[in-house]
C-alpha cells in the first residue's frame, strides 16, 4: 500500500492517486532504458480507471456490507457454541459397545462441524470485510534497489573482521583444528544409514516355507485338506502346516500363501513335465501376483480364470496359470502336489521358481 | 392424414438440431425396451394341480418353466448348464433369489431379481432336481443360525476366502467381462450358505469339509454384524473403499477450495 494516509474515495489529489486514469510516467531504471524496444513501439497503457464498489459510493450499501460481515462473525459464534454443546452434551463414558460407537460418531461430527463453522466464518467475514469495505485503491510503489547502502556494507565487513579477531581463529589453532576434525566425520552420518539398504536377501527370495511332504492347511483355520473332500469347482486358500511356529511367520505366510483349486481333470491342459504336480484335477498355485505381489484370489469358477484385484492380471488355471490379460509377465508358480498315506494333500516340493514379482537377480537362481 | 404430415414436416425441419441424435437415441432405447418388456416370455408359476407328491409337482413345474434351457432331462444345453447333481440347495438358491428363471438378455451374469415362484413351488422344484441325482441338500436352520457364532473368527475367514471378490464390507465387486460378485448386504443367511455350498455362476464352491459349517456360521455372523454397525465416521459412501471416498474428497474438498480461491480473487462490486 502507499505511504499516504487514506483520505476516502475520490478525495485524493492527483499527485498521490492514480484513480483519474492518467498514466504514470514511464519508470526509468538506472541504466536509463525503459524496457527496451517494446517501450518505444507501444505506449504505456497505464492503470485502468478505478471501478468504485457500490459500498464506496452508496452509504446504504456500505451499511449492508457491514451488517453482512457482522452476520458472518455472529454465525461463527454459533459454531463455537455448537462445539461446546457437542463436547458436554454427548457423554462417551458408561454406555455399551454399539451405543458408544454411535456416540463417538456423533461427538466427532458435532465437534468437527462446530470448529469448522467457527473458523471458516471468521475467515469468510474477514475476507468479505477486506474486499467490500477496506480501501482498494490501486497504488504504484517504486521497487527499491536490492543493494544495501555503501555505509551498511562497510559496517558489516568491519563487524565480521572484528568478530573473527575476537574469536582468535588465527591464534587458537587447537580450537580451529578440533572444530574441523569434528565437522569432517559429519559427512559419515549421511553415508552410514545407507547400510540399511543391505544386507542382500540371500536365499529369502528364492525359497518359501513349502518343503517336501508338508501338509496343506486351510488359512486361517489351519485344518489339513483331504483330497477326497474337495469338490469340483472348490477353492481352498492354504498355507504349509506349522508356519505359525516359524520365526517371522508373517513374512513366511506372505511368501507361502497358496490357492488350491479342483477342476474337472479333463479341463486341465497340462504340460507333460508337470503331469504329476496335480492330483485328480486338484492344482495349487502361488497367490502372490508375478506383477507387483498382490494376492491373486479372485477365481471365476466357470471360466477357470484367476484375477488379481490390483491391476486385473488374469491367469488361466487350466494352462498352468499363464497370463491371458493384464500387466503380469509370468505365470503364477505352481506348487507340486502329492497325497500322503492318510489322503491329505501335501506339497511334493517347494515352488520351483521364486514367487512374486520380478527382481534383478531372479534368473540366477542357484 | 394432413395433421400427421404437418407433424412429420415439422419434425424433419428439426432433424439437424443438435439434440436430435440424443432424442432419437432415447426414442430407440424406449422402443426396444418397451417391446422387450411386452414380448419377453413371462415364466408361469402355475403348479399342475392334482399331483399328490412333491416330486411330481416339481417335475411338472420344471417341464413348464425350465426345459427350454436346461433340457427335458436336466442335461442342459447351449443356453443353460446341466442340473444333474446340483442338488436342492442350488435350486433353492437360484430360484429363491429370483436369479432363475433367467432372461436371454442376461448374458454376462444372471442378477437377483423378483422371485417368480412361491416357497412351496421352489421346494417342489428342488425336490424334483434332487430326486434325479444327489447333490447338496437345502441346509437346515441350524446351518445358518449365527446367534452364538464367533464374529472375530468369521471376519478372519471372510477376509481370506471371500473379501477379494465380495469386498471387505460385503459390498460386492467387479470380475471380468461384465461379471461381478454381488453385494452381500441384506442377503438371507440361508442363501449365503447355499451359495458357498453350490458355487453359483462365477463363485467357487466352499464345501463343508474344508470350510466347516461352524466357519460358515461365523462368516454370516461377521457379515450381519458389520452390516448392522453404525458408521462412526459419518457417511459410509457405500463401503466400497478408497474409490468413492477419494472421489468425494476430490470433488467436494478440492471443489470447495477452488470456490474459495475464486471468491478470494474476484473483485468486489
Amino acid at each position: 500500500m502507499s505511504d499516504q494516509p487514506y483520505t476516502g474515495p475520490g478525495q485524493q489529489n492527483t499527485e498521490t492517486s492514480q484513480h483519474t486514469g492518467t498514466p504514470p510516467a514511464p519508470t526509468h531504471t538506472e541504466d536509463g532504458s525503459t524496457g527496451g524496444e517494446l517501450a518505444t513501439r507501444y505506449e504505456n497503457p497505464g492503470i485502468a480507471p478505478h471501478a468504485y464498489r457500490r459500498s464506496d459510493i452508496d452509504p446504504k450499501a456500505a451499511r449492508r456490507r457491514e451488517i453482512e460481515v457482522a452476520g458472518l462473525f455472529g454465525l461463527s459464534t454459533l459454531g463455537t457454541v455448537l462445539f461446546i454443546v457437542g463436547f458436554f452434551a454427548v457423554k462417551l463414558a458408561d454406555v455399551p459397545g454399539e451405543e458408544m460407537l454411535w456416540r463417538v460418531g456423533l461427538s466427532t461430527k458435532l465437534l468437527g462441524t462446530g470448529l469448522g463453522i467457527a473458523l471458516f466464518l471468521i475467515g469468510a467475514g474477514a475476507i468479505h470485510w477486506a474486499k467490500t469495505l477496506m480501501p482498494d485503491d490501486e497504488v504504484v510503489s517504486e521497487r527499491k534497489p536490492l543493494r544495501s547502502s555503501d555505509d551498511d556494507r562497510r559496517a558489516a565487513v568491519e563487524s565480521l573482521k572484528e568478530g573473527a579477531g575476537g574469536a582468535g581463529l588465527g591464534r587458537r589453532k587447537l580450537i580451529r583444528n578440533s572444530l574441523l576434525g569434528a565437522m569432517a566425520p559429519l559427512g559419515l552420518l549421511a553415508l552410514i544409514p545407507l547400510r540399511d539398504l543391505g544386507p542382500l536377501p540371500g536365499a529369502k527370495l528364492t525359497g518359501t516355507a513349502w518343503k517336501p511332504g508338508r501338509r496343506l492347511v486351510t488359512d486361517p483355520l489351519g485344518n489339513p485338506v483331504r483330497a477326497a473332500d474337495l469338490r469340483i469347482g472348490e477353492v481352498v486358500h492354504v498355507l504349509p502346516e506349522g508356519i505359525e511356529d516359524m520365526p517371522q511367520s508373517l513374512e513366511e505366510k506372505a511368501k507361502a500363501t497358496t490357492i488350491v483349486i479342483r477342476l474337472e481333470p479333463d479341463d486341465l491342459k497340462q504340460d507333460p513335465a508337470r503331469a504329476d504336480w496335480s492330483y485328480n484335477g486338484i492344482v495349487a498355485y502361488s497367490k502372490v501376483c508375478t506383477h507387483l505381489g498382490c494376492p491373486v484370489g479372485l477365481y471365476e469358477q466357470r471360466t477357470h480364470h484367476l484375477l488379481c484385484p490390483c491391476h486385473q492380471s488374469t491367469f488361466d488355471v487350466t494352462e498352468h496359470c499363464k497370463v491371458i490379460f493384464g500387466p503380469a509377465a509370468r505365470p503364477l508358480p505352481q506348487l507340486p502336489l502329492d497325497v500322503d498315506s492318510e489322503g491329505y494333500l501335501v506339497s511334493r516340493d517347494d515352488f520351483q521358481e521364486p514367487v512374486g514379482p520380478s527382481y534383478w537377480e531372479r534368473g540366477e537362481r542357484s | 392424414m394432413r395433421p400427421l404430415r404437418r407433424v412429420i414436416a415439422r419434425l424433419s425441419t428439426r432433424r439437424r438440431h443438435k439434440l436430435a441424435p440424443l432424442v432419437l437415441l432415447f426414442a430407440a432405447l424406449a422402443t426396444t425396451g418397451g417391446a422387450y418388456a411386452a414380448l419377453a416370455p413371462t415364466p408361469h408359476a402355475e403348479a399342475a394341480a392334482g399331483n399328490s407328491s412333491q416330486v411330481d409337482e416339481g417335475r411338472a413345474l420344471f417341464l413348464l418353466n425350465c426345459t427350454s434351457c436346461h433340457g427335458l432331462n436336466l442335461q442342459g444345453g447351449s443356453d443353460g448348464p446341466t442340473l444333474i447333481g446340483v442338488g436342492a440347495a442350488a435350486v433353492d438358491f437360484q430360484v429363491g433369489t429370483g436369479r432363475m428363471p433367467a432372461a436371454k438378455s442376461e448374458v454376462a451374469q444372471v442378477p437377483a431379481k423378483r422371485v417368480q415362484f412361491t416357497q412351496e413351488e421352489i421346494a417342489a422344484l428342488a425336490a424334483y432336481v434332487a430326486s434325479v441325482a444327489p447333490g447338496p441338500a437345502t441346509p437346515a436352520k441350524e446351518a445358518y443360525d449365527f446367534s452364538d457364532a464367533n464374529v472375530a473368527e468369521g471376519g478372519e475367514i471372510y477376509r481370506t476366502n471371500c473379501a477379494m471378490c465380495h469386498n471387505y464390507a460385503g459390498s460386492g465387486g467387479a470380475l471380468s467381462h461384465g461379471k461381478y460378485a454381488p453385494s452381500l448386504k441384506g442377503v438371507d443367511p440361508r442363501y449365503i450358505v447355499e451359495a458357498m455350498l453350490t458355487g453359483p455362476q462365477s463363485m467357487p464352491v466352499f464345501g463343508d469339509d474344508t470350510l466347516t459349517p461352524e466357519g460358515k456360521r461365523d462368516i454370516i455372523a461377521f457379515l450381519k454384524t458389520t452390516q448392522s454397525e453404525p458408521s462412526p465416521g459419518g457417511l459410509s459412501l457405500g463401503k466400497i473403499g478408497p474409490v468413492s471416498e477419494g472421489a468425494v474428497g476430490w470433488v467436494f474438498a478440492t471443489g470447495g477450495l477452488i470456490a474459495c480461491a475464486v471468491w478470494l480473487g474476484a473483485k468486489a462490486r
